[in-house]
This record gives C-alpha cells, sequence and structure tokens, in this order.
C-alpha cells in the first residue's frame, strides 16, 4: 500500500514506478513536484524512480505566484 | 536620528534576535512574493538577505508589492535594498539583478540557510525547487504556489515534505487577477514559514553542540 498526500492509498505492485502511480492517480496536471518517503524525485527519474511498498508520497502542485 | 538594532528589536519574540541575526536567506524573486516576504524577514531581525530579480519596477506592480511610485524604472532588488535598509540600516544585503538560472544557483545560494522561492512562473518554480534539493540537500526550500484572485482564503494551506515546505492554494492562475491581500498572506507565510526553520533548527543545533 502507498499513501499519497497523506490520504489517498493505491495498492502497491512490484516494479511500481513514480510515472505508473501518477498515471494509476489520473494526475494529468504536468507542474508537479513529486518526494517519495520526503526525498524529491526530479521528473527525468519518474519513469525509472521505485516507489518502495509502504511508500508516503507527497504531490504538490505548483501554481503561478505574483 | 537613526535607531539602533537594540531600539528596532525591542519587541521581537524573545531569544529570536540574535537567531535570526546571525541568519541568511535567498530571496529568488523580489515581486509580489519576495518583496513582501523580504520586508518580513528584516522586520522580523534576519541580518542577511540574498535578493535576486531580472525585473524592474512597473507601475501595474503597485497593488501588490512593496514598491512605490517613485521606484517606477528602477530595479527590483536595488529598490527594494532601500525600503530594506530604511527598516533596518544594519541589514546586509546582496543585490543580483539578473535572469536566475540553474547555473547561478550554487554559486549565488551557497551562504545561505534557506530558500524563499518567489518566482512568477509555475515551470520555474520546478527547477528552482530540483536544483536547490541537488545542490544544498540539508536545507529548506520554502515555495509561494497559487496566491491569485480573491477571498478563498480557506484554500490558502501550508504542506510539507522533507526540505520542501509549500504554501498557496496550489491552483489559481494569475488571470484571475491578483490582489495585494492575497499576494501577502502567501507572502508573509513564507517569511513565517523562514523564521520557523530558522529559530527551530538552529535552536537544535545549539542543543547538540557539547
Amino acid at each position: 500500500m502507498v499513501t499519497i498526500n497523506n490520504r489517498d492509498r493505491v495498492d502497491w505492485w512490484e516494479g511500481m514506478t513514480v510515472q505508473e502511480l501518477l498515471d494509476e492517480l489520473g494526475y494529468t496536471y504536468v507542474l508537479i513536484t513529486v518526494t517519495v518517503n520526503d526525498a524529491l524525485v526530479a521528473e527525468e527519474d519518474y519513469a525509472t524512480h521505485l516507489v518502495p511498498d509502504h511508500a508516503e508520497v507527497t504531490v504538490f502542485h505548483l501554481a503561478h505566484g505574483g | 536620528m537613526t535607531a539602533s538594532a537594540s531600539e528596532i528589536f525591542a519587541r521581537n519574540v524573545p531569544g529570536s534576535t540574535q537567531i535570526l541575526g546571525g541568519s541568511t536567506v535567498a530571496v529568488a524573486g523580489c515581486g509580489g512574493l519576495g518583496s513582501n516576504a523580504a520586508v518580513a524577514l528584516v522586520r522580523a531581525g534576519v541580518g542577511s538577505l540574498i535578493l535576486v530579480d531580472h525585473d524592474v519596477v512597473e507601475a501595474s506592480n503597485l497593488n501588490r508589492q512593496h514598491f512605490f511610485q517613485f521606484d517606477i524604472g528602477r530595479g527590483k532588488p536595488d529598490a527594494l535594498a532601500d525600503h530594506l535598509r530604511a527598516i533596518n540600516p544594519e541589514v546586509r544585503l546582496e543585490l543580483w539583478r539578473l535572469m536566475l538560472t540553474p547555473h547561478d544557483v550554487p554559486r549565488l545560494f551557497a551562504g545561505a540557510d534557506l530558500l524563499i522561492e518567489a518566482f512568477d512562473g509555475a515551470d520555474a518554480k520546478r527547477w528552482l525547487i530540483e536544483v536547490w534539493c541537488r545542490c544544498f540537500p540539508g536545507r529548506k526550500v520554502i515555495c509561494g504556489s497559487g496566491v491569485s484572485g480573491l477571498g478563498n482564503s480557506e484554500a490558502i494551506a501550508v504542506r510539507r515534505s522533507g526540505n520542501i515546505i509549500l504554501c498557496g492554494d496550489e491552483a489559481s492562475d494569475p488571470s484571475q487577477g491578483l490582489c495585494a491581500a492575497r499576494v501577502g498572506i502567501v507572502a508573509n507565510l513564507e517569511a513565517n514559514l523562514a523564521i520557523e526553520v530558522l529559530t527551530t533548527e538552529k535552536r537544535h543545533g545549539d542543543d547538540q553542540q557539547p
């Protein structure tokens, strides 16, 4: 089980990547920043970075400033 | 007559002035978020700021940014520096009038205890967060995300993970227009979080001393 934003839960599977998790969640908003267990994952690594079972994932939405 | 630091900070929270006076905060962007956050930090007693912005003050900035009629046409870091020194003449300021690139981050911000990310554009926020976390893995970055529109006060929140702290509504778009009160809330939230991090970490660091 993986927890997202301290709220949503997704069943974990062997080999789960950040990108696969985002796809599973239906996150299509392009401007996001993701951490897995409090460590930032760079966008270029989404397709290869493995999400471990019981991970706490945070997805921040980046919107404009002022 | 110029007031001394001890007079300016006489009403500060006990124990905070010395910690903040020895701290350096980098502020990336001196617009609605950065200019107002910088003012709050200097009023709190932060001793050193690194200010970066490539822009000049325009009339349309005056509805929310800490600038005045006589600043129009001036570079934002220089104009802001004058206002900050008018609060505390002893504040130490590093001013960079340039368009920040990933290449600049390790050089310009090496001496900063933490970063206030105060860019306009959401795409630039992402690379700045990534580069900061890669260059300075033990230091916090405080981001402003979503400040536009009116009201909607309950949507403004703070979320944290690792060294990233993000505040704002995470949704609004500047096409909605911008209002000083709402931008100022997020700017002051960023400053408040910076003060919280500095006072907490430095107190904790002192406790670790032999």
